[in-house]
């Protein structure tokens, strides 16, 4: 590997630093009597939102159809994320440094894993608050259910849910595509040392 | 009928204006038919119904705060539409949303006079910098008894209230200089001081020796807008009616209005109208602060109240102030002038340019023009016709710019467009007059329904006026709305005069005397409005955050309920052990972190009102039950769906009963959303 190659893939393993400075994803809500939109941003290590008050204003809204109220305590992966998060930095700068290709690809296809285990984590929890509804609440509709869209947008009783990825998930976007790119480019480096091996 | 009103004018005014005090009534019926009001039509602009249109959904161009006059509030209507925003209260009690009603606010009323829960508020002023109003805060006065206000324009409410003493109907007030380094406040009625802070015990007959006029000149903090007496000219016993403050040149000058010269303690109708002259006086605010500053104020006892709201517990505290300082103008010569002005003037108004000195004399048949420069000249030539209590008197002519002829019958108030004109209020002939600054002269005319008193320009009174529109504010409406049996109510109505011609726009019935008006436009207050407040920075002391902390304790004869308010509860809603007799105190926190979500609150059989709380703040109702039972209380604010739901039970026992204190909400484990996600 050649030493852009090293210093590409480090940009691809600080880009998942964006984690820790951009939410993941987005869950805005609109509906009549808030034209000025509710916004609920899900990041790495906490659940918040636009203002200090939006998870509260979530919570208030969802009891009255018997949601469970959402707030970081109740999610464990917000606590291992982070450090998982770490280690795909740290492992990310020593493959660089190591400048082996085998290890970039192996880093890669871990870090497609890790980000599909955890849209998949996500939508998990999106179902079960969706769906496990109080049977005490004030408003039930029969037969409905109030599972937010994991991606683009859905009518939720007068809310208009649209649910998009966000900064930090762009962070983990970009550090797969940067390491498939390093693995791409650095294929002639191999290549030309497998000549000069057959040469010899 | 217009042509012979002012072929009468013309002719002779003072005729004229007998003919119109007589013979309004008169002549207004002439031609009112059983239904809508006379002369309905007349000036109304053909496209004004699109000019003042604000579609749905649409914001208006300027804020405009409309005092209340006799209801001591203030109203805010957005322009051009017309449209009422918000009434604030400043010196009225309020029961609508608990202000002079609840534990925090009652002390914004106290008064050295005890709780007055009541005032008559003339002159709303907004703060300024550099000359320009700035959005930041509203003074207002009180009349009655003499206070003035401090209105947050962040909060849209009453933050402070100073009460003036010394003063007795504190019209002449408030007057903010150039950048609030005195907001000024003159007495209407001149009172015999004891010079102990309070008036002295003496004999009507004895007005000329014994009454005394005082300028207050109350300090305000740059950041903060706090609010301090700083010092008092104690000035002869006339009557002081309005005052404005100089600009450019003129800045270092406040200018009053004085009737009543003739010092006449009783029929002042008459009594007050017997000179030919009365005066404007003229002061120099900066060298009297520096008089202040370098000693010559004398201190004499006094005994005041000053309330503030504090902004983080929302409770009012009040000081009492016991002395106050005070210059005597026989000691601060070029301090104090006096012009002699036509009998009984009303509105003293300096133009932009800080030259003029417009002066609305109600009874006289011109209106004068002083000249800033020629009084400089004056003073420097000694130009003097003798003096009063050692205030140099000017001669007329020395001082005289120029006189406005046959403007109309009763001037009361002029204010500027910037662009060269004023335009003057005629309370006897109902209509507004544009004149120009330039060579005094009439240039238009527009009738206003009826007796207009004040009239204003968005910043019309401030070095930049903005002359898009005027706002003429009418103290007779008679038949210009449906009837509302003998109390009607009075009225603005909004006029364009960005044009040569003033174009009627639109008239709209207000929110008890609209007295005196300011504006300013949308932008330089819209962007601070505050949409809530902050739960975690709440000091009042029993507050509480969290559903869990909700608390009912004993504390002898008081019992403290702790609660909360929350989409759609209160915690607790269940209360029992409490007793006949007892004082129960009910603070109430909004725990909402959303904007526009107050929740009210109302307690069965309360003998003071309800209390809105807004999100984040704590309100205290307090109530004495007379009568064992259970008694039901609610939230009084339409807050969500299940509103009508969020409600709770109290339950007195008897006197002595053991029924212990107990409270609760729900039954089981429930979904709460207040315990589980406030902090």
């Amino acid at each position: 590997m050649k030493a852009y190659h090293k210093v590409l893939m480090m940009i691809a393993s600080l880009s998942l630093g964006l984690l820790f400075l951009f939410p993941m994803w987005k869950i805005y809500l609109k509906a009549p009597q808030y034209p000025e939109g509710l916004e609920m941003h899900i990041w790495v290590n906490k659940i918040a939102g636009d203002t200090e008050g939006a998870i509260q204003n979530f919570n208030i809204l969802n009891h009255y159809i018997g949601m469970e109220p959402i707030h970081a305590d109740s999610f464990a992966e917000l606590k291992i994320m982070p450090y998982i998060v770490i280690f795909f930095m740290v492992t990310g700068i020593v493959v660089a440094l190591l400048g082996k290709r085998k290890l970039v690809l192996s880093w890669t296809v871990l870090l497609m894993i890790g980000g599909a285990v955890g849209i998949a984590d996500f939508y998990l929890w999106l179902v079960k608050f969706g769906t496990n509804l109080d049977p005490t609440a004030p408003i039930k509709v029969p037969g409905m259910t109030y599972v937010p869209p994991l991606f683009g947008n859905k009518t939720l009783l007068n809310f208009e849910a649209l649910s998009l990825p966000a900064w930090g998930s762009f962070g983990i976007f970009l550090a797969i595509l940067l390491a498939a790119l390093v693995y791409f480019f650095s294929r002639n480096t191999v290549q030309a040392k497998a000549t000069k091996k057959v040469l010899a | 009928m217009k042509s012979i009103f002012t072929t009468l004018k013309k002719a002779a005014p003072a005729a004229a204006f007998t003919l119109a005090m007589a013979g309004g009534a008169a002549l207004q019926s002439c031609s009112s038919g059983p239904g809508e009001g006379s002369a309905t039509a007349a000036g109304v602009a053909s496209d004004a119904a699109q000019a003042v249109y604000v579609a749905p959904g649409k914001h208006d161009e300027y804020y405009s705060f409309l005092s209340g006059g006799f209801n001591g509030q203030m109203s805010v209507y957005g322009l051009p539409s017309g449209r009422l925003l918000k009434i604030m209260p400043v010196f009225t009690q309020h029961a609508e949303n608990g202000y002079g009603y609840s534990e925090e606010s009652k002390a914004m009323l106290m008064t050295s006079h005890g709780f007055v829960p009541w005032d008559d508020l003339h002159h709303p002023k907004l703060s300024r910098t550099n000359g320009m109003t700035d959005g930041r805060w509203l003074f207002a006065n009180g009349n009655n008894t003499p206070r003035v206000a401090r209105v947050d324009l962040s909060t849209f409410e009453t933050v402070e209230i100073m009460e003036i003493p010394n003063s007795a109907g504190n019209h002449c007030s408030p007057y903010p200089t150039d950048n609030n380094e005195y907001v000024i406040a003159g007495t209407r009625f001149s009172v015999p001081l004891d010079m102990k802070g309070g008036t002295a015990d003496v004999s009507m007959d004895e007005y000329k020796d014994k009454f005394r006029g005082s300028i207050s000149f109350i300090k305000v903090d740059p950041e903060k807008g706090d609010m301090d007496l700083d010092f008092q000219i104690l000035v002869p016993g006339f009557d002081y009616d309005l005052a404005n403050g100089g600009k450019g040149p003129s800045s270092d000058w406040v200018f009053f209005t004085t009737y009543n010269t003739e010092r006449s303690g009783t029929l002042k109708e008459l009594g007050a109208s017997q000179n030919d002259r009365d005066y404007l006086a003229a002061v120099n605010w900066k060298l009297a602060a520096k008089y202040a500053a370098e000693g010559k104020a004398k201190e004499m006892p006094a005994y005041y109240y000053h309330n503030k709201m504090d902004k983080d517990s929302h409770i009012a505290k009040s000081t009492i102030k016991k002395s106050v300082r005070y210059l005597l103008p026989e000691d601060c010569p070029g301090m104090m002038y006096l012009i002699p002005a036509p009998k009984s003037p009303h509105g003293i108004d300096v133009d932009p340019s800080g030259e003029h000195m417009v002066v609305s004399g109600k009874l006289a048949a011109t209106i004068p023009v002083f000249s800033f420069s020629k009084m400089q000249d004056a003073i420097k030539n000694k130009e003097f016709d003798g003096e009063i209590n050692g205030i140099p008197v000017f001669k007329y002519e020395s001082v005289l710019k120029a006189e406005v002829k046959e403007p109309g019958l009763g001037p009361l108030h002029t204010e500027f467009d910037g662009k060269g004109n004023a335009y003057t209020s005629m309370f006897v002939s109902s209509e507004i007059v544009k004149w120009k600054l330039s060579d005094f002269t009439v240039v238009d005319r527009m009738p206003v329904y009826y007796s207009v008193g004040h009239l204003m320009i968005p910043g019309g009174d401030t070095h930049t006026p903005d002359g898009k529109y005027l706002v003429a504010m009418n103290k007779i409406t008679k038949d210009r709305y449906l009837p509302t049996g003998p109390e009607l109510s009075h009225s603005a109505q909004l006029i364009d005069i960005s044009g040569e011609k003033m174009r009627m726009l639109l008239d709209f019935p207000t929110v008890a005397e609209p007295h005196y008006a300011q504006a300013i436009k949308a932008e330089k207050v819209a962007p601070n409005s505050v949409k809530f407040y902050d739960l975690a920075k709440n000091k009042h002391p029993h507050a509480v955050k969290k559903e869990a902390d909700a608390s009912v304790t004993r504390e002898g004869n008081v019992v403290r309920v702790k609660m909360t308010a929350i989409r759609s509860h209160m915690t607790p809603d269940n209360i029992e052990g409490v007793q006949v007799g007892d004082t129960v105190l009910f603070h109430v926190t909004n725990l909402e972190q959303d904007w526009d979500v107050p929740h009210g609150f109302a307690v069965m059989g309360a003998n003071n009102a309800e209390t809105l709380i807004m999100p984040g703040a704590t309100q205290t109702l307090k109530w004495v039950p007379k009568k064992e039972g259970v008694y039901p209380f609610y939230c009084t604010d339409f807050c969500s769906a299940l509103h009508q739901e969020m409600q709770g039970y109290i339950r007195v026992s008897p006197k002595g009963s053991k029924t212990p204190i107990a409270f609760s909400t729900g039954k089981k484990k429930q979904n709460i959303p207040g315990t589980a996600s406030a902090k």
